[in-house]
């Protein structure tokens, strides 16, 4: 079956495996391998990319729901050589190790900015819980979505 | 001086864009995905393998039973990961061994294959209960000694005036690296090209040249970025040699990510672990005796010693100290080393019995442990190589603010919300390796460090650039490093906390032959950087390159060489639902000198996450009637998630290793994960008066009567 979709800001279409998760189509026929399988049951968020703005776990949504969506992954975050402020702000803080978790963390954190749910480190800490960093990234985690939020 | 400076990881910025390419992310024309299907059953053997409802699926290329991949087991390699080979015959020696191989042009056609694979098992009875069989305990020989013994532990107990005996035990622990190992095998011109997300690719090159009967050279071994490891990826395990053969088979690549709920059992996980142990002391707190033993489960098919008791052998001064680690054999997966294998189980015990013999006392934790501080190795009797525990026990106690401790625990019972301390050593035994490297210098200035090293998520990318930027006296921005590729100089596995200090000299061994080598041109010593350009342009050279290797010597082994730690912990516990929370906590730590005080931090600030999770979390169920592994999933086995982690804050001692390399650095990696369970252990009980012994801390354990 086909399915048309915005993904960073371009419309694509694809001929589908009824069968397939959104993240399926992204990695194996978008070329958009920054979306990451860690587990394919919505347990660890490596998955999550935008769905018209909203965090999603792109391994649990089937591609055909995406039809007519407008899909951001990490790819298409930064502005041409521009990092956005929470890539960058994951650089500064040491946020990352393996790297691994990172594409979900970021798109889950730039969710929890326009969410309005950076105001304090526990608030950093319970919305991005969803997302499972076994390097144990975290409290730098924390201080890079913080950075941002207080940079606004 | 770059050495010692917090730069930036040098790969973050294609982590933070998603271009860093791991194993499953490669794009590989013509490949075929595979999935195994795993056995339920603990000990069986296969009847039947009934294909025909799978063939129909769309897609689907080729299934495998046992013995039809043209592989014979077992496999004797040091760097095999289990010798038992899967596949090889119907034989079932525990759950989660693969029966069958599903080849498919896609993931979800191989998937939906797999499970329609009807594959039927005739169980036998099977022994999987660890708790049940500590009587079957053996000892075997390893590559550390099982058992130690110094002066007379019983001489030792007669002289005591207070002595401590208890059990203590720590759980089955998975790994669970975020990415799933993933493996691309091809077979080409009677060679082996393999991807696999390894933290050796030179082991991996080594055993599979034995498995397939090839000359080392006729297999490249590539590792990509790898999405953590741990100690999963450190071996080379049974679905890399089955994909090659599968590759060979079809005579097309093969690529194997396994699912989620099969990292649990094919690429090992820590065994619990019952620890025994006695301590004497004089009524001034001075230890008279330690006897440690320690029992792990294992796998009937293979041999995995977890040295429990190996810290016990170095931490403290004893005149008499006895050891044993023995393995109780039993139907379940092969376990293996896991981030940190050893003292990470073993310092529970060993911790948790200073605290009661220190509550015993009625004297401070901290200062119990000064009293018997270690100036040489009590077992061996050799010399530190360099220590600063004491430095850290007093900088951790007073960033964390022991001073304010209750020695008194709090009576546990109903009221409010109990605040606890507790503080524990840390220690691990400093693994070596030898190591090469390559530096290259372009007449345009900019430089190639090559290694087969692997960047793991530990900072290797950043470390070693700037050991080769400060010996050429480059900056760092001009200096790039090409890892994990079995035709690049050989290095050991990215494992043990001993990259860092291994290959790190090797790197610098050759920065430092080429700057002498560009002297030597030049016909001047004390050339600067600037003046590189010229020398190569007046010799006509587009570049220069010299090899470094590095290799333990014979003289260092005099000494005894540990990475320690001094950790500090903070509980909160309500009565009315005693979840232990932890609210604070800071290790000090004695590592040697720090490359990149940045990565150094992250690493042991995660190593200290992974110790909550020990501490409070990370329990894996084996059910005894069926043998298996109950958690499948981040569901069912539960690690630290952002909410669960307090403010955690590390410092390291200013220190100088002369003797365990010429860097001056021993290992960072693993240290930070040991200590804390003992750590929130011990603070708990100084929070409640109950005193558990067994990790993680289970809501059981402090419900009130
Ligand atoms: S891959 Fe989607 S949540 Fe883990
Ligand atoms: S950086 Fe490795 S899992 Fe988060």
């Amino acid at each position: 079956m086909e399915v048309r979709l915005t993904v960073n800001g371009r419309e694509r279409g694809a001929e589908i495996d009824p069968r397939a998760a959104l993240l399926d189509l992204l990695r194996d026929q978008f070329g958009l391998t920054g979306a990451k399988r860690g587990c394919e049951r919505g347990e660890c968020g490596a998955c999550t990319v935008l769905v018209d703005g909203r965090p999603t776990l792109s391994c649990l949504m089937l591609a055909v729901a995406s039809g007519g969506r407008s899909v951001t992954t990490i790819e298409g975050l930064a502005e041409g050589d521009r990092l956005h402020p929470l890539q960058q702000a994951f650089i500064d803080h040491d946020a990352l190790q393996c790297g691994f978790c990172t594409p979900g963390q970021i798109l889950a954190a730039v969710a929890c900015l326009a969410a309005g749910r950076a105001n304090t480190d526990d608030e950093v800490r319970e919305w991005m819980s969803g997302n499972l960093c076994r390097c144990a990234a975290y409290p730098q985690i924390v201080a890079a979505v913080r950075a941002v939020a207080a940079a606004r | 001086m770059t050495i010692g400076a917090p730069l930036p990881r040098q790969d973050a910025a294609v982590k933070v864009t998603g271009a860093a390419q791991y194993v499953g992310d490669l794009e590989v024309p013509g490949a075929l995905e595979g999935v195994f299907v795993v056995s339920a059953v603990a000990a069986g053997r296969i009847r039947s393998i009934d294909r025909a409802d799978a063939l129909t699926v769309p897609g689907v290329v080729s299934i495998f039973g046992p013995g039809q991949l043209g592989v014979t087991g077992p496999i004797e390699h040091w760097a095999a990961g289990q010798a038992s080979m899967p596949m090889t015959d119907a034989e079932i020696r525990y759950e989660g061994q693969p029966v069958a191989l599903v080849l498919a042009t896609t993931g979800i056609a191989a998937r939906e294959a797999a499970a329609r694979l009807v594959v039927t098992i005739d169980p036998l009875p099977h022994q999987s209960s660890f708790a049940a069989s500590l009587d079957l305990g053996i000892e075997i020989k390893d590559w550390a000694p099982t058992s130690t013994a110094v002066g007379s532990v019983a001489d030792g107990l007669a002289a005591a005036e207070v002595t401590i005996t208890a059990r203590y035990r720590t759980a089955d622990r998975h790994h669970v690296a975020l990415e799933p190992s993933a493996v691309v095998a091809r077979w080409v011109d009677g060679g082996i090209d393999l991807w696999t997300s390894t933290q050796w690719v030179f082991g991996v090159r080594a055993a599979m040249a034995q498995m397939f009967s090839l000359p080392p050279d006729k297999v490249r071994v590539r590792s990509g970025y790898v999405g953590g490891g741990f100690g999963a990826k450190g071996s080379t395990w049974p679905h890399e040699f089955l994909a090659v053969a599968a590759s060979r088979a079809v005579a097309a690549p093969v690529r194997i990510v396994l699912p989620r709920s099969q990292t649990f059992t094919l690429h090992g996980y820590q065994p619990a672990t019952v620890q025994e142990l006695t301590l004497g002391a004089r009524n001034d707190g001075t230890l008279t005796a330690i006897r440690h033993e320690s029992w792990n489960a294992a796998s009937v098919a293979d041999d995995y010693v977890e040295h429990g008791s190996l810290g016990s052998r170095t931490m403290y001064a004893c005149p008499n100290i006895e050891t044993r680690d023995r393995i109780v054999r039993l139907n379940r997966p092969q376990p293996t080393f896991m981030r940190a294998p050893h003292e990470g189980p073993g310092m529970v015990g060993l911790e948790i019995a200073m605290d009661e013999l220190a509550d015993r006392l009625d004297m401070d934790p901290v200062e119990l442990r000064i009293r018997n501080y270690a100036r040489h190795d009590p077992t061996s009797g050799k010399p530190f190589s360099s220590k600063a525990l004491d430095q850290c026990y007093r900088l951790g106690a007073e960033r964390f603010g022991w001073a304010r401790r209750s020695p008194v625990p709090a009576a546990w019972g109903p009221g409010g919300v109990r605040i606890g301390m507790g503080m524990a050593s840390a220690l691990m035994s400093t693994f070596r390796f030898g190591a090469s490297a390559r530096v290259t210098l372009e007449r345009d200035g900019s430089t190639l460090v090559e290694t087969g090293a692997h960047e793991i998520g530990t900072g290797v990318r950043t470390i070693l650039p700037q050991i080769a930027a400060d010996a050429l006296g480059l900056p760092i921005e001009r200096v790039r490093v090409s890892l994990g590729d079995t035709t690049l100089p050989e290095a050991g596995g990215t494992f043990g906390s001993a990259t860092t200090l291994s290959v790190g000299s090797a790197v610098r061994i050759a920065a430092v032959k080429l700057k002498e080598r560009l002297e030597t041109l030049a016909g001047e010593p004390g050339l600067e950087p600037r003046e590189y350009a010229e020398v190569l342009a007046l010799h006509r050279l587009e570049r220069v390159s010299e090899e470094g290797t590095w290799a333990p010597t014979r003289e260092e082994g005099a000494y005894a060489m540990n990475a320690y730690g001094a950790v500090f912990v903070e509980v909160a516990v309500a009565p009315h639902d005693p979840v232990p929370r932890v609210t604070r906590c800071v290790g000090a730590f004695s590592v040697g000198r720090i490359i990149n005080p940045r990565t150094a931090r992250s690493q042991v600030i995660g190593g200290m996450i992974w110790g909550l999770g020990q501490a409070l979390l990370e329990d894996s169920r084996l059910d005894p009637a069926l043998g298996r592994f109950v958690a499948k999933g981040f569901g069912s086995y539960q690690i630290p998630v952002n909410a669960d982690v307090p403010a955690v804050d590390a410092i390291f001692a200013d220190e100088f290793d002369p003797h365990a390399s010429p860097i001056g650095a021993r290992g960072v990696g693993e240290i930070g994960t040991i200590g804390v369970g003992a750590a929130v252990a011990n603070a708990v009980f100084n929070a409640t008066g109950v005193r558990v012994r067994d990790l993680p801390i289970r809501v059981e354990s402090l419900l009130q009567p």
